[in-house]
C-alpha cells in the first residue's frame, strides 16, 4: 500500500505539463534513433546524456527513459518494412514481420509488434512496480561482498546465457574491467596503466566507447552493404488497428509466455536480444500454427515483440534497485544518474523517492505516449528511411562526434570515437558481443571497489564470499549460471540434433 | 551475423581466419602490456590489496580467453572476413570521416563538417552538386543553432567563427 501511494504520487511528478513534454519528445527522437541505423538505444542516449546535465535529474531521466522507449518501438519499424533490424532485438521480428510486409500485411504487422511492445513492456513495469521496492529493500542488508556476489551474478550470467562464443563474452567483459581500470584508482590514488599519458589519466569515459562502438561501428557495417534501402510501403488508419487488436486475445497464452520470459531474461541480465529469439522459438513450439512460422504469421511478430520489450524494460529493475544495470542502454542511463549525483542502489529507494516513483510512473505514460505516437506517425519514419543514405550518413557521424566531444570538450575524445568505431567494426564481424563490454566498463569501478573491500574486512581470505547464507547463495547461484550454458550445450549435443528441425535451429540461436 | 549470400557467392576480400588471429594476437598483446603494468605496480597484498590487484586477476583470465580465442581460430572453417567491394564501401565512409576529425581542431567542428559532408557525398557520388552544397551549409548552420545558440554547449571553433564574432 506504501509502494502504491509512493506511485500516485510519482503519477503527479510526471504528469507535469513540462514533463509530459520531455516523454513526447524523448519518444520521437528515441523513435528516429530506433529507425536510423547507426544510432541505436545506447547510442542515442549517451549522445543526449551531456545535453541534460544542466537539467533537473527527474525531467533528464524521463527524457532519457523515453527516448529508450522510442527506440524499442522504432526498431519494429525496420524490421517489417525494411527487413533491417535496427536494433540487435528486433531480428526476430523480421522472421515473421517482413513476410507480412511483403503480403501486404504491413499494417497489421506494425499494429502487431507495437501492441504487443506495449504489453510486453507494460508488464515490465508492473513487475519493476511491484518487485523493485522489495529488492532494493532486501538489498539493503547487502556489504561489499554481497555487492560483489551480486555483480559476479551479473557477469556470470552473460557468460552462461550468452548466445555467442564465451570466450568471446569473456574477453569483452574483461576489456571492458580493464577500460575501467585505466587512470586514477579512487582507492589509493595512483595512476594505473597510463603510460606517462596525461590524456589517459582521464580513463576511459564509456560514452564514448558506446558512441564508438554502437554508433560510428554500426555506420560502416551499415554501407557495407551498399548506401540505398529498399522497403515496403504503410499506412495505418484505425480500421486495420481495430481489427487486429480483436483478433489478439485469441494469442493470450502466446502474449503472456513471452512476457514471462521476456521478463526473467530481462532482470538476469541475459538480454533483450536472447529474450526475443526465445520468445519466438517458444512460440513457435507450442502454436498450433507453427509450422507456418517464417511465412508471415502474426504471431510470430507478436513473440519475440512481447518478448523483447518486457526484457529491455525489466532491465531497469537490477539498475534501479541494485544499481546493476541488464543491458546496454540500462548500463548508460545508470552512468547518467551518476553523473547527475545520485548513487544508484538500495538507498536510492529511500533517499530519492520522488526520482525513483517519478521514473516508475514515466514508464508507464512514456510508453502509452509511446504506442500512440508510434501508430500514428509510422509513415513519416518510414520516409526517414527513404532519404538517401549519402544524407543521413555524415549527419550520424557528426553527431556523434559533437557528442563525444561534450562530454569533457576534448578532441582527442572525438579520435578516440573513431578508434573504437574501428574496433566496433572488427569485433561485430568477428561476433564479439560488446553489450558485456560497456557493462563492464560502467561497472568495472564499483565492482573492484566491492571486491577490494571485502577482502579488507577479510583480512585477504576468499572464505568472505562464502561467510554467510546470503552471499554463499549469491556466489553458488552465480557458478549455475556460468555452467547453464555449457550444460545447456552437453544436454543438447548428447540428445543428437536430429531431432531439432533446422529451422527452429536457426530461430533459436 | 553472416548473410546466406556470403556464403553462396565467392567473391574475393579477405579471409576471416588471419584477422580473427591477429585480434587474438593483439588481446594477448594487451593483456601481457596489463599484467606487466599491474605486477610492476605491485598485484599483491600489503595491508590490503595493491592496486594492481583487481587488474592482474582480470589480466590472467584475459590472457586465459584470448589464448582460447587464438586456439579456436586455427579450428574453425575459415570464411570471408569482408569482401573487396564490402572494404570498399567502408574506405569511403571512413576516409573522409578521419579527414573530418583531423580538421576539427585547425578549422573547428562547423567548417570540418561542411568539408566532409561535400567529400563524403562527393566520394559516393550519388547526388547532383547543389543537393550536396545545400547539404553542406545547412547541416553545419543547424548544429550552430542547436548547440551554440539553444543549449549553450561550447564546440571548437575555428578562424572562420572568430570572424564572425564567436
Amino acid at each position: 500500500m506504501d509502494d502504491l501511494s509512493s506511485l500516485i504520487a510519482g503519477f503527479q511528478v510526471a504528469l507535469s505539463w513540462h514533463n509530459i513534454g520531455f516523454m513526447a519528445v524523448g519518444v520521437i527522437l528515441g523513435i528516429i534513433v530506433g529507425v536510423l541505423p547507426g544510432l541505436g538505444g545506447p547510442n542515442g542516449v549517451a549522445i543526449l546524456l551531456p545535453l541534460t546535465f544542466g537539467m533537473d535529474p527527474t525531467s533528464a531521466i524521463i527524457l532519457l527513459s523515453s527516448i529508450y522507449w522510442g527506440a524499442l518501438f522504432g526498431g519494429a519499424i525496420t524490421s517489417i518494412l525494411f527487413n533491417i533490424p535496427g536494433e540487435a532485438w528486433s531480428v526476430a521480428t523480421t522472421f515473421d514481420g517482413y513476410p507480412m510486409a511483403v503480403q501486404g500485411k504491413a499494417a497489421e504487422a506494425l499494429t502487431a509488434a507495437f501492441t504487443a511492445s506495449f504489453i510486453g513492456a507494460l508488464s515490465g513495469v508492473v513487475l519493476i512496480t511491484f518487485v523493485a521496492p522489495l529488492v532494493a529493500q532486501f538489498a539493503l542488508r547487502f556489504g561489499p561482498a554481497e555487492f560483489f556476489a551480486v555483480f559476479l551474478l551479473t557477469f556470470c550470467s552473460f557468460i552462461g546465457m550468452g548466445r555467442e562464443n564465451r570466450a568471446k563474452i569473456i574477453a569483452s567483459l574483461c576489456i571492458g574491467f580493464l577500460l575501467a581500470a585505466v587512470g586514477l584508482d579512487s582507492i589509493s590514488g595512483d595512476l594505473r596503466m597510463t603510460f606517462g599519458s596525461t590524456e589517459l589519466m582521464r580513463g576511459f569515459d564509456f560514452l564514448i566507447v558506446v558512441i564508438g562502438l554502437f554508433g560510428v561501428s554500426e555506420i560502416l557495417l551499415t554501407v557495407e552493404e551498399g548506401l540505398v534501402f529498399k522497403g515496403k510501403q504503410a499506412k495505418i488508419d484505425l480500421k486495420v488497428v481495430l481489427r487486429t487488436w480483436a483478433g489478439l486475445p485469441r494469442y493470450w497464452a502466446t502474449l503472456v509466455r513471452s512476457a514471462i520470459v521476456g521478463m526473467w531474461m530481462g532482470v538476469t541480465p541475459g538480454g533483450a536480444i536472447a529474450a526475443s529469439f526465445m520468445g519466438y522459438g517458444l512460440a513457435k513450439r507450442f502454436s498450433k500454427r507453427g509450422r507456418n512460422f517464417g511465412k508471415g504469421e502474426i504471431e510470430g511478430v507478436l513473440a519475440p515483440e512481447t518478448a523483447a520489450h518486457a526484457a529491455g524494460t525489466s532491465a531497469l529493475l537490477p539498475m534501479l534497485a541494485l544499481g546493476i544495470p541488464g543491458s546496454a542502454t540500462a548500463a548508460v542511463l545508470l552512468g547518467g544518474l551518476l553523473v547527475w549525483g545520485l548513487q544508484p542502489g538500495p538507498m536510492l529507494f529511500v533517499e530519492q523517492k520522488d526520482f525513483v516513483w517519478g521514473l516508475i510512473a514515466s514508464m508507464y505514460l512514456g510508453n502509452l505516449a509511446g504506442l500512440i505516437i508510434v501508430l500514428a506517425t509510422v509513415p513519416l519514419f518510414a520516409a526517414i528511411m527513404r532519404i538517401p543514405f549519402s544524407f543521413v550518413a555524415p549527419v550520424i557521424l557528426i553527431v556523434c562526434a559533437i557528442g563525444a566531444y561534450t562530454i569533457s570538450n576534448s578532441i582527442f575524445d572525438i579520435w578516440l570515437m573513431l578508434i573504437f568505431g574501428v574496433v566496433g567494426y572488427v569485433f561485430k564481424k568477428l561476433d564479439y558481443p560488446l553489450a558485456p563490454m560497456i557493462l563492464a566498463l560502467v561497472l568495472g569501478d564499483r565492482a573492484e571497489d566491492a571486491f577490494r573491500q571485502a577482502l579488507l574486512g577479510s583480512g585477504g581470505s576468499l572464505s568472505v564470499f562464502w561467510a554467510n547464507g546470503l552471499v554463499g547463495t549469491l556466489v553458488v547461484l552465480a557458478l549455475l549460471l556460468l555452467c547453464w550454458g555449457p550444460a545447456g550445450d552437453a544436454i543438447a549435443a548428447l540428445r543428437g540434433r536430429g531431432r531439432q528441425d533446422p529451422e527452429t535451429a536457426e530461430a533459436t540461436r | 551475423m553472416s548473410s546466406p549470400s556470403e556464403i553462396e557467392a565467392p567473391e574475393r576480400g579477405i579471409s576471416r581466419r588471419p584477422v580473427e588471429i591477429t585480434t587474438a594476437l593483439l588481446l594477448i598483446g594487451l593483456a601481457g602490456v596489463v599484467l606487466y603494468d599491474s605486477h610492476g605496480r605491485g598485484a599483491g597484498w600489503d595491508g590490503g590489496p595493491q592496486n594492481g590487484f583487481f587488474p592482474a586477476r582480470v589480466g590472467w583470465i584475459f590472457l586465459a580467453a584470448s589464448l582460447f580465442i587464438l586456439w579456436q581460430s586455427f579450428r574453425r572453417p575459415d570464411g570471408v572476413f569482408v569482401t573487396y567491394e564490402q572494404l570498399r564501401q567502408v574506405v569511403r565512409v571512413l576516409g573522409p570521416l578521419i579527414l573530418f576529425v583531423a580538421l576539427i581542431g585547425p578549422l573547428g567542428i562547423y567548417v570540418a563538417s561542411a568539408v566532409f559532408i561535400i567529400a563524403f557525398m562527393a566520394v559516393v557520388g550519388t547526388s547532383r552538386w547543389w543537393s550536396i552544397g545545400l547539404t553542406a551549409l545547412l547541416v553545419p548552420i543547424a548544429c550552430f543553432w542547436v548547440f551554440e545558440l539553444q543549449f549553450r554547449v561550447p564546440l571548437p571553433k575555428g578562424p572562420l567563427e572568430a570572424m564572425l564574432g564567436y
